[in-house]
């Protein structure tokens, strides 16, 4: 690790003092960095490009939103209509949220793919749950602020579960609301949080780096680098690569911006919210559907809402679940399957989300559901012990030397715990 | 960072001699695109506090003179600012139209700023550093040229609204405006061109 | 393998997508409007024509609330011309310095004027029923241009199976095929300034166009934008790809 000198003297005077470049260099610029990372390594740069994207249109918005019953729904269209440019920063923050999920998905499958959430990387995964779910709680609170049909009713239904909570549930309920039912004040409050809660994501995502840090980057092998010859310095070769993947999916975030703006929405949430009128169908945002149709899925309420938080719950414990010493899905051929099940799985219960509680869906969120804990709680434990990975290769840089990415032929090594 | 052409430069460079120019040119033109890009996503940003169309679109408002008497002035809101209204009287008009305009520090001649001479319509605001001055209400100050005293640092206004003393620069403005009958006038709206005034 | 693996699931998503529907679905007349696909438009005349619609028709009934009558140089009209129309809606405003709310005239400024003071008087002179506000109802309903246009052409008797109550219509294209607004066009309800025959497809169309421009004034600034910036971006990511290939060509990875 070199010190470097820097050329220029105001930036030696500012790092003596403050060591911000000493920093940067240190963590972006000569930082190693596995040298056989694939593209699906992007994702995680993607995300963190997402949280400052929703951060400075949602300031913006801010900055012409009305939060009261009486005039949300009109400011967010005078944005649309009369604000310079609102349409866009509008439809920019909308279709941002979905955005900011699906490469947060993929970022997640990923890390279950590759075992990224192992040994010594626990700390790591964990904060990664913590940032999902305050992500969760974010768009919830900004999906009610326009105040239509769907964000009304999505609200009411949604912090109506609450009661269900033995004993202090209505009191937790009448609490959240600030009355009887969701009216102005949780409007005032859901505004007020939403706009707090970004930044809370923002430390928790400064504190998953400085965790990612620690140990580096997972890698598609899933092996441990042994030294500069497995690593490359993060300048230029993975800015290079991470500014292009940006390129590929912003022309993506624009086609729909510019011509489906309305792809990920609800016509509903374009009618004013009505109290006394409920949709026929209610139905969350999309990166809602698997987990409202485990909550669906269990016909007791409590239970319901049990299950469904549990279902976010028993990512904290992965680590723990899967104990198999070899990290990459890359070589545990049976593994490799369940996850792509899990996959399936997963775009099941988001169809049966989308679908009223009828017929034939009830029985396939059952199956589906009960399949999502069985993987974790039993398939991946078992797998654990149970099952025969292929030889790993002795290292990144021999891996990567062998003609077409070959093995080395030596036996497998005993994986190097941290 | 510092670093990166440096890096750049050895990054792949598996032929030690050969010059980077073709890849710089390449990072040049690409960073070049780039800021473009970024300068077009910057502005609709900067443009949305722009005052939005429905702010523009507020601009007039209809004010019914006939209880105004000779000699009395009244005060309207208008674009969030205040309007000073005076149904002047003779003698009024005439001191105003008897000063040299070259003497004047924003040379305007009375004629100028009103479209009928007994109704002086003005924004409130004096051009120095934005406070209302005085003289609205009779026993208000007019200062020494009997229209109106600016207290904040005594700018001194004449009977058509003129800067004569004081550190203001120019005239109170006047704002478009256009009688829609003797009685009742519009701010805000330009009269038609070659309406008599 | 992987990959057909994906394929199927995509399969799977796009069938039970299209599957998913509401309990009472119709099937839209898929109508090619002028402001469909990348380079839509709305066509000047078009709009013109179906305000005149929703003047001389719809604002019987239904509110345009969050549109103000200044909006209509979007469609072409000059600013004399909007005063006028503004000038013909009266609006109680006030206190004046008497403490008394008294009558004016519209002015450009102002947003268009309900037909119903409140929702109250509104139900009270439709059988109960209320006109919803048609500023936003091609985004707020499914099928957005091509679900109006079906709903004002799609007047039908009913089959001898469907009892219509006092105050029901029957409507093929109206999800649940019964509908309390009745026929609100027939051939000849509006006479277009442009001289172009009013029959009912012809009328509906217009009100379509225009009621899709009321819910999205600025679609055509959108899409132009949309064009230039992917083709910006198209441009500016084959760049950076050639950046990202001469920086790792020759690097084993």
């Amino acid at each position: 690790m070199s010190t470097p000198v820097f050329k220029n003297r105001l930036v030696r005077w500012i790092d003596y003092r403050l060591p911000v470049f000493t920093f940067m260099n240190h963590e972006l610029n000569e930082y190693p960095t596995p040298r056989n990372l694939s593209y699906w390594w992007n994702f995680g740069s993607l995300a963190g490009i997402m949280l400052v994207t929703m951060i400075v249109t949602g300031v913006v918005l801010a900055m012409h939103y009305t939060p009261h019953v009486d005039y949300a729904f009109q400011s967010v269209e005078r944005i649309m209509r009369d604000v310079n440019y609102g349409w866009l920063i509008r439809y920019l923050h909308m279709n941002g949220a979905s955005m900011f999920f699906i490469v947060t998905y993929i970022h997640i499958f990923r890390g279950l793919y590759y075992g990224s959430y192992k040994s010594p990387r626990e700390l790591l995964w964990m904060l990664g749950v913590i940032i999902l779910i305050l992500m969760m709680a974010t768009a919830f609170m900004g999906y009610v602020l326009p105040w239509g049909q769907m964000s009304f009713w999505g609200a009411t239904v949604i912090t109506n579960l609450f009661s269900a909570i033995p004993f202090v549930g209505e009191k937790i309920v009448t609490w959240l609301w600030g009355g009887f039912s969701v009216d102005n004040p949780t409007l005032n409050r859901f505004y007020s949080l939403h706009y707090l809660l970004p930044f809370l994501i923002v430390g928790v995502v400064v504190l998953h780096l400085v965790a990612l840090h620690r140990f580096g980057s997972n890698n598609p092998l899933g092996i441990d680098t042994k030294g500069p010859q497995d690593t490359l310095p993060f300048h230029p070769y993975y800015t290079a690569k991470d500014m292009f993947g940006l390129g590929v999916f912003l022309i993506i975030y624009a086609l729909i911006v510019f011509f489906a703006p309305n792809l990920f929405g609800e016509p509903d949430n374009y009618i004013p919210a009505n109290p006394l009128a409920t949709p026929p169908h209610i139905v969350p945002e999309w990166y809602f559907l698997p987990f409202y149709a485990i909550l669906r899925a269990v016909p007791n309420k409590l239970g319901g809402v049990v299950l469904m938080f549990s279902s976010i719950l028993v990512l904290f414990v992965l680590p723990w679940l899967d104990r198999s010493p070899v990290r990459s899905g890359r070589f545990r051929p049976m593994f490799r399957i369940f996850f792509w099940l899990l996959v399936l799985d997963a775009v099941v219960l988001g169809v049966v989300g989308a679908n009223p509680p009828e017929g034939n869906w009830i029985l396939f969120g059952r199956m589906a559901t009960i399949w999502y804990f069985v993987h974790f709680l039993i398939v991946l434990p078992l797998l654990s012990r149970l099952e025969r990975p292929r030889p790993l290769p002795i290292s990144i840089s021999q891996s990567v030397l062998a003609s077409g990415g070959g093995f080395a032929p030596q036996p497998v090594r005993t994986m190097d715990k941290a | 960072m510092v670093h990166g052409a440096e890096a750049i430069r050895n990054a792949g460079a598996h032929r030690p001699g050969e010059e980077g120019s073709r890849r710089d040119f390449l990072i040049l033109a690409t960073t070049a695109v780039g800021a473009i890009g970024v300068a077009s996503l910057a502005w609709p940003f900067i443009d949305e506090m722009n005052p939005s169309a429905d702010v523009l679109a507020l601009s007039t408002t209809e004010v019914d003179l006939s209880p105004v008497a000779v000699g009395q002035a009244i005060t309207v809101k208008w674009r969030g600012k205040p309007v000073f209204i005076r149904h002047r009287t003779p003698d009024e008009i005439k001191a105003a139209r008897s000063v040299n305009v070259a003497d004047l520090r924003d040379p305007q001649p009375d004629e100028a700023r009103v479209q009928r001479p007994e109704w002086l319509i003005v924004v409130g605001v004096c051009t120095h550093l934005g406070c209302i001055p005085l003289g609205q209400k009779p026993s208000d100050p007019h200062g020494d040229y009997g229209g109106w005293f600016c207290p904040c640092h005594g700018s001194h206004y004449d009977t058509s609204a003129r800067i004569r003393k004081g550190p203001a620069p120019r005239n109170l403005v006047v704002p478009d405006y256009v009688f829609l009958s003797d009685t009742m006038v519009r701010i805000g709206e330009a009269a038609a061109k070659g309406a008599a005034a | 393998m992987r990959w057909s693996l994906i394929a199927g699931i995509a399969g799977l998503v796009v069938g039970t997508g299209v599957a998913m529907a509401e309990t009472t679905e119709v099937t839209l007349p898929e109508r090619h409007w002028s402001f469909d696909g990348f380079f839509g438009t709305f066509e000047r005349p078009d709009l013109k024509r179906g305000f005149e619609v929703y003047h001389g028709v719809c604002s019987a009934c239904h509110s345009l609330k969050l549109l103000h009558y200044r909006d209509l140089t979007g469609i072409g009209y000059t600013p004399d011309e909007i005063k006028a129309i503004a000038a013909e809606q009266k609006f109680t405003d006030g206190p004046n310095d008497q403490g008394e709310m008294y009558e004016r005239s519209g002015r450009p400024s102002d947003p268009f004027k309900a037909p119903f003071p409140n929702e109250q008087a509104a139900r009270a002179a439709n059988n109960g029923a209320l006109p919803p506000d048609l500023t936003l109802i091609v985004e707020a309903r499914k099928g957005g241009a091509n679900h109006v246009f079906g709903v004002l052409t799609g007047y039908q008797e009913p089959p001898a199976d469907v009892q219509l109550k006092e105050g029901q219509f029957y409507n093929q294209n109206f999800p649940g095929h019964i509908i309390a607004m009745p026929p609100p066009l027939s051939d000849g309800a509006v006479t277009y300034t442009d001289g172009t025959q009013a029959t009912v497809p012809q009328m509906a169309s217009d009100i379509s166009t225009f009621l899709a421009w009321a819910a999205e004034p600025n679609l055509e600034a959108r899409k132009r934008m949309g064009v230039k910036t992917v083709l910006f971006l198209i441009v500016f990511t084959g760049l950076l790809y050639a950046v990202k290939r001469k920086i790792w060509l020759g690097v084993k990875h």
